[in-house]
């Protein structure tokens, strides 16, 4: 009675009573008409749910979404709560952007691959780095050996960045970075680029991820521990929202949630409250909220269940818009939107026939035009089985390019709004959502449910149970437990070179051997100090030593020694 | 999922298996399900985290006396790491600790590791039963060649 309800537990309870309303109609029809056709056909009762394990009925009316749906959740398109999309013309007015995530092997070779994408119409680079470089480690440590170029390019020190953008004019682009624990790094060499070229910092556009409360719960890519992580991040959030206006600092990703085996509803909720908590960081360190949070974007996963794909993402842009204006006290419209990237679903690519991977990539495309996604990256078919190759490549930017100018699904804005499946779904996806914030401020919030390994253990709950619903053929996979084939024939899939590996070598003992050296310890030096004192911006101290010519690793290294490392909670 | 006829080699002691990912890779989705899975199916289960060097894993398979290690990466860096893995065990003569490998592994890779002694190499999309029997019968095998030692 004394302990005030939170924010989120009110929320939740309103939700659920929202959604929990008597449906005297279907009742009526099941008991009456639905019943006696399924004793007469000998239909077997079975269970339809889908990834949230949200159990769907035969069929929806009106009874099953509140009478006063569009005015109060959906609006129209530009509208507050941006149900139905965040621009009033949706893709007539712009298409969403086609941005295919490339790099492998070397600099060397994925520029090549980036010219050629430019060539063929994509209009925004994204690049893949491989392990070693998500980690920090540079190409000559013992861990790299075999990993160089292997899940994407490799980048020891600025000259290989230099490399990568040799010839294209960093004005012109806009450059997504999949990077994470040490994305200020890399986006420190990208300023020193758009130096060297001349650019003006302020038009420097583009995405790193940086969405380090993700790889905790997901991913599993860090250096130091997540306090560290995080005040790295807030760093790099205060200087770009002072230099560099148009560079969006964190992508929050909800991507390797889904990948690492969760549901959709959890993929909503987590990453959502992992914004929630970048948003707190902002405004602690003294942003206003209006100024840094329309640099914060998305990024989910689009998988192979159509319509909760659809609510998920729809029902995101609500919780944002809501979220920020109540809890947070944004005050522009511009601050309520949720832009986002989405990528379709790897997981859900088979190793078997291969080929059919290109119609699941199809569906998991349109359920994100659908939902209203602002870019996308469509899997090639190949990429269960290795990074893919340029034939496979373009037959996933040609779906784009088919869903955009052949269907007709961007003539309107929402086509799928007023659908009472969709909307009910839409509904039941932002409750969840809502137990789950619920749940974490419970347990003190994101960063301790985390560090408890809450999260981590739900995703595998999920993950297992679906295996198991696999293995029993609950649900099915074409061409992996129904539809199978024997003697498949092996696809000629991408072979990185080995010569990667010693390309880089070679490169890093160059620039090891032609730098200056005093300058670059006074750099580290200079860092390591910056890294001591929590309120000073390390980002000016990082820009310079890479503009030396530190590696990636020694750089890496005085955060290690200053902040340590992390060992992961027990997950099974 | 039962040790069918190896069932009396396993008596008041199931078998023992360490997973492990060495090398650089974070995809641990299919590792955490396997896990539970061969908990599940009565096997006593070590899984020593992320990021453990070769070194790391051979030294932990020793201490804890396994029956087998089951290797997992998705990064493409099977060919040295697992190999890496076969060279310590070579090198240091130990030859009853069965070691199984999986992840994206082309058919053309699989043969290989099979000469340096690594089996299974399973994709994705294998039945988890098809897993744990090979499991089975590769323990099975390190059994017999322990009480023949004894």
């Amino acid at each position: 009675m004394e302990k005030k309800d939170s924010y989120w537990s009110l929320k939740y309870r309103q939700l659920r009573e929202q959604n929990h309303s008597p449906n005297s109609e279907y009742g009526e029809w099941a008991d009456n008409t639905l019943t006696p056709w399924n004793r007469q056909t000998g239909f077997q009762e079975k269970e339809f749910t889908n990834s949230s394990n949200i159990p769907i009925k035969e069929v929806y009316n009106s009874k099953d979404i509140p009478e006063n749906t569009e005015k109060h959740l959906l609006g129209l398109p530009g509208r507050y709560p941006f149900t139905r999309g965040i621009y009033p013309n949706m893709y007539r007015g712009r298409l969403w952007t086609m941005r295919m995530f490339s790099g492998f092997g070397t600099p060397e070779d994925t520029n090549k691959r980036l010219k050629y994408l430019i060539k063929h119409g994509e209009s925004g680079l994204s690049i893949a780095f491989d392990m070693p470089t998500l980690y920090a480690y540079d190409c000559d440590n013992p861990r790299a050996d075999g990993e160089i170029g292997k899940c994407g390019v490799n980048v020891s020190s600025l000259k290989d960045m230099e490399v990568i953008f040799k010839g294209i004019d960093l004005s012109k682009v806009s450059t997504s970075m999949t990077i994470n624990a040490p994305a200020a790094i890399l986006t420190a060499m990208y300023i020193a680029i758009g130096k060297k070229q001349g650019v003006p910092l302020d038009q420097l556009a583009g995405t790193v991820q940086a969405d380090i409360l993700k790889e905790y719960i997901a991913q599993k890519e860090w250096i130091y521990p997540p306090e560290a992580h995080l005040r790295l991040i807030r760093d790099m959030m205060v200087y770009c929202t002072e230099n560099t206006p148009k560079w969006n600092y964190i992508s929050i990703s909800g991507y390797h949630i889904r990948e690492a085996g969760s549901s959709a509803a959890q993929e909503l909720a987590f990453t959502i409250a992992d914004g929630f908590y970048y948003v707190e960081m902002g405004m602690k360190a003294g942003l206003d909220v209006d100024d840094f949070a329309p640099r914060l974007s998305f990024f989910f996963n689009s998988s192979i269940n159509f319509f909760e794909e659809i609510a998920k993402l729809r029902a995101a842009r609500r919780i944002w818009a809501r979220v920020l204006k109540e809890k947070y006290g944004a005050k522009k419209d511009r601050t309520l939107l949720l832009r986002f990237h989405t990528q379709t679903s790897g997981y859900t690519l088979t190793w078997q026939q291969p080929l059919n991977n290109v119609i699941r990539t199809t569906i998991e495309a349109l359920a994100a035009v659908l939902g209203g996604t602002q870019s996308l990256h469509t899997n090639s078919y190949d990429e269960a089985w290795a990074l893919p190759s340029e034939e496979a490549v373009k037959i996933a930017l040609r779906t784009q390019q088919i869903i955009a100018e052949e269907t007709g699904v961007i003539d309107t804005a929402d086509p799928l709004g007023g659908s009472y499946y969709v909307e009910w779904l839409t509904n039941k996806m932002e409750e969840e959502a809502f137990r789950y914030f619920d749940q974490i401020d419970r347990m003190g919030g994101i960063l301790e449910a985390v560090k408890a390994g809450y999260l981590q253990k739900e995703i595998a709950a999920t993950s297992y149970r679906r295996q198991m619903r696999l293995e029993e053929g609950k649900e099915i996979m074409v061409g992996v437990n129904k539809h199978k084939e024997e003697g498949e024939q092996p696809i000629n899939i991408l072979k990185i070179s080995k010569k990667a590996q010693k390309n880089q070598l070679d490169r890093l003992n160059e620039v090891r051997g032609s730098r200056d050296e005093e300058q670059v310890r006074k750099a580290l030096e200079e860092l390591e100090t910056a890294m001591r004192k929590e309120d000073v911006n390390t980002m000016p101290f990082i820009l310079r030593a890479v503009e030396e010519y530190a590696t990636l690793e020694e750089i890496s290294n005085v955060g290690r020694k200053v902040f340590g490392s992390w060992k992961e909670p027990v997950i099974v | 999922m039962e040790a069918g006829k190896n069932q009396s080699l396993f008596k008041g002691k199931p078998i023992k298996i360490l997973l492990a990912k060495p090398g650089i890779d974070g995809h641990d989705r299919g590792i955490l399900v396997l896990a539970k899975a061969f908990r599940d199916a009565g096997m006593e289960v070590i899984y020593v985290g992320l990021l453990p060097t070769p070194e790391e894993v051979v030294d932990t398979a020793v201490n804890e006396d396994v029956d087998v290690i089951a290797l997992s990466l998705l990064n493409g860096a099977h060919m040295t790491v697992f190999k890496k893995v076969a060279d310590l065990m070579k090198g240091r003569n130990i030859n009853d600790i069965a070691v199984v490998g999986g992840g994206t592994i082309p058919e053309g890779d699989k043969p290989k590791l099979e000469k340096m002694g690594i089996s299974g190499n399973y994709g994705p999309g294998t039945p988890i039963s098809k897993i744990v029997e090979h499991i089975t019968e590769r323990a099975a095998e390190m059994r017999k060649l322990k009480s023949m030692e004894e």
